[in-house]
């Protein structure tokens, strides 16, 4: 076995535990597993931002519940890192499509975690534009909903394009809806992306579920930016 | 599957041929000669710029061809842009054909191909250049480089292939003047590559100087030249993975630097870049053991350049040794020898350069040298610093690796702290000795390797110094 980040040999581990059952079969050595960062301690109960104090909600929620009250609330894995946006730009942006196998363990156990009591549960993973599509060959969320054992529904599709990174702060919290409904839902939803930055995506599709039907909307991101 | 082509196949996977690349068709030589930037080039579908019509014509007429980027033999993938043929660094990726298409992770940062990607490769009339290129050079070549020069010439004719061991500081570039401008005015296509980015900045002006109406271009990562279809390029070993068939010389520079001989994808796509008859020029002053092999083997036709351009031997290392450096730099002081080494140059007016084998020892001596000022690989103000170095404002400088190849200053005594350490290869200490002594004004230069234990890697390098000196001293083939 190779690292399938840095490619250096892994040595698996032999135990009399392993010598009895088959091991399971490791992507990350060690040395990179330990760059990542899961999200620690104390969290907004909402959008699962790192802060100060049990039990609260971050200034940001608030304005949203405020604005658009649809998401109930948040799950992410990892916190951004300097690693993490390397690998991120090459498994999204360079397109190594295969570097989503990084991701799958802990994707599942944290999401069963977080989410394994509610019923009837349908994830929807956030759709990109046809260009951007196109151009990248494979949608990250799609990549990481395969890997819950929950039903997936391509439930919304985008309408405008993803740039944004030209709009102010204010602007992208603020701007129009970018989503429609395709599938209307009546269940539970789990949305389902990579990164949650200042929440307006995962929002905007809550908000589309929720008035064509769905019961409750959730969100887990691979990251909290 | 026949049995005839299983084995062709297995053939295949052990003597990578490039016989999928369409030849350029003699019989098209009448095709208009309008498409010189696509000449010799591996483009992928998207990256030719072409309206659509057009694209298609060439097409159906043959001048364009269609290669898949990635085949499928019967011993795994072969990603032919970058010569990938390892299992795991292949993936699957769901494709908009419904299949499940194969790309190469090797070279993704290229941009991703797939089993679903083609090349467009030119196969009409080759870019015919003018031939009356003067050589504006009117410097002399020592007894040696004159005999280089002619070596080189004569592989060029010859296409054979050819190592010029030249010792640092041999004046090479000026070796490859007359045998240049001789394949260039013969219509030939030469390209100079080189490990390192900065070489190319520093050669291209250079070129441009003595063949001023030659067409030529620069490329390395970064650079905004584009071939245009140029007769002389001048590129990092890495832009020749775009490139198949395209040189009829192929002069590679320093070819015992990182990545080159590291990395098994860029000797490959050495290999490709050049015509299948053709002359292949490989310059080091620390040539790597395969090479030094097949040389004594006289498998590689070898020209030896063992003096300097100003005809005065190399520096021979001084093995110092210093035990104890250790708890002496915990202790926050100066090895005793070091230390009286330092004060003693202090006093003459050459500068000091240091070579340490690590960053966290080269940052531990500046802190203890006044004056010292250090330099490593990520250094922001490195090119600063380097430059205070040369103006005489910085006169003790700490170095990394970074500093072991290319740069030159006049006037300056050389030490490697901790000498022995496995960073400092054969290759690595000859290069630095090198860094000494470079000036005619000033052809001397003191080199001290200070060590708590000689390394093999130090007893080969001062070997080979004595060596070169004894070569150039008998003035012998
Ligand atoms: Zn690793
Ligand atoms: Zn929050
Ligand atoms: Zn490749």
């Amino acid at each position: 076995m190779h690292c399938l980040w840095c490619d250096q040999k892994i040595l698996p581990e032999v135990t009399w535990l392993t010598f009895l059952t088959p091991h399971k079969i490791k992507v990350l050595c060690e040395e990179c597993k330990e760059k990542f960062s899961f999200i620690v301690g104390p969290v907004c109960i909402r959008c699962n931002r790192p802060m100060e104090g049990k039990g609260k909600t971050c200034y940001d929620c608030e304005r949203w519940i405020a604005q658009n009250p649809s998401l109930e609330c948040n799950i992410s894995v990892f916190e951004y890192n300097s690693f993490m946006q390397e690998v991120i730009s090459k498994w999204k942006y360079r397109g190594d499509y295969v570097l989503a196998e990084l991701f799958r363990e802990d994707v599942q156990q944290r999401f069963d975690e977080a989410f394994s009591h509610l019923n009837n549960l349908v994830v929807v993973p956030i759709p990109l534009s046809e260009e951007r599509l196109q151009e990248r060959g494979f949608n990250q969320a799609e990549a990481i909903a395969s890997f819950v054992n929950y039903p997936s529904e391509n439930a919304i599709k985008r309408i405008h394009t993803e740039k944004q990174s030209k709009k102010s702060r204010k602007e992208r919290m603020t701007s129009t809806n970018p989503f429609q409904i395709q599938k209307p839902q009546r269940s539970t939803i789990v949305l389902i992306d990579d990164i949650y930055t200042t929440g307006r995506t995962l929002h905007h599709a809550a908000e589309v579920l929720k008035l064509s039907g769905a019961q409750e909307v959730h969100a887990f991101t691979l990251i909290r930016g | 599957m026949k049995f005839a082509q299983v084995i062709s196949s297995l053939y295949s996977y052990f003597n990578s041929s490039f016989d999928w690349i369409p030849s350029t068709s003699t019989a098209k030589s009448h095709s208009p000669n309008v498409y010189p930037s696509l000449s010799g080039k591996l483009l992928l579908e998207k990256e030719v710029e072409m309206n659509k019509e057009e694209k298609e014509m060439l097409l159906s007429q043959g001048l364009l061809q269609r290669v898949p980027v990635i085949e499928d033999y019967v011993w795994g993938y072969l990603c032919r842009r970058c010569g990938n043929k390892k299992r795991r660094w292949f993936a699957g990726l769901p494709c908009d054909c419904g299949e499940e298409c194969v790309y190469c992770r090797n070279c993704i940062e290229m941009g991703r191909v797939s089993t679903s990607s083609h090349f467009l490769v030119w196969t009409g009339s080759e870019p015919k250049w003018i031939n009356d290129h003067v050589l504006k050079w009117d410097g002399e070549l020592t007894f040696y480089q004159k005999r280089a020069s002619e070596e080189i010439k004569s592989a060029i004719d010859s296409k054979n292939d050819l190592l010029v061991w030249a010792v640092c500081g041999a004046g090479k570039t000026e070796m490859l003047f007359e045998g240049l401008s001789h394949a260039l005015a013969e219509g030939k296509r030469v390209c100079i590559a080189t490990p390192r980015a900065d070489v190319v900045k520093e050669l291209f002006p250079r070129f441009q100087e003595v063949l001023p109406y030659v067409d030529m271009v620069a490329l390395y990562g970064g650079s905004q030249h584009v071939d245009e279809g140029a007769q002389l390029v001048l590129s990092t070993t890495h832009q020749l993975l775009r490139y198949a068939q395209a040189f009829d010389v192929l002069i590679i520079d320093e070819v015992d630097a990182f990545p080159f001989y590291a990395d098994s994808s860029l000797l490959w796509a050495s290999r490709r870049a050049k015509k299948k008859e053709s002359a292949t020029i490989y310059l080091t002053a620390t040539p790597r053991i395969r090479f030094k092999i097949l040389s004594k083997l006289k498998k590689l036709q070898t020209v030896f350049v063992p003096q300097r351009f100003h005809g005065h031997p190399l520096p021979v290392p001084q093995f110092v040794s210093c035990f104890g450096w250790k708890s002496s730099l915990d202790k926050n002081t100066l090895p005793r020898k070091f230390k009286s080494w330092l004060h003693e140059k202090e006093a003459g007016t050459r500068r000091v350069l240091v070579f340490a084998p690590t960053i966290a020892l080269a940052e531990q001596l500046a802190d203890l040298i006044p004056n010292g000022v250090y330099v490593h690989s990520e250094d922001e103000n490195r090119d600063e610093k380097v430059q205070q170095f040369r103006e005489h404002e910085i006169s003790i400088l700490i170095s990394t690796s970074i500093l072991e190849r290319g740069v030159t200053f006049p006037s300056i005594d050389v030490a490697v702290f901790h000498a022995g350490h496995r960073n400092f290869d054969e290759a690595a200490l000859v290069q630095i000795v090198g860094r000494a002594g470079r000036s005619a004004s000033d052809p001397n230069g003191d080199v001290v390797f200070f060590h708590d234990g000689k390394s093999e890697a130090m007893v080969e390098a001062r070997y080979s110094i004595l060596n070169m000196n004894d070569r150039s001293r008998k003035g012998e083939r």
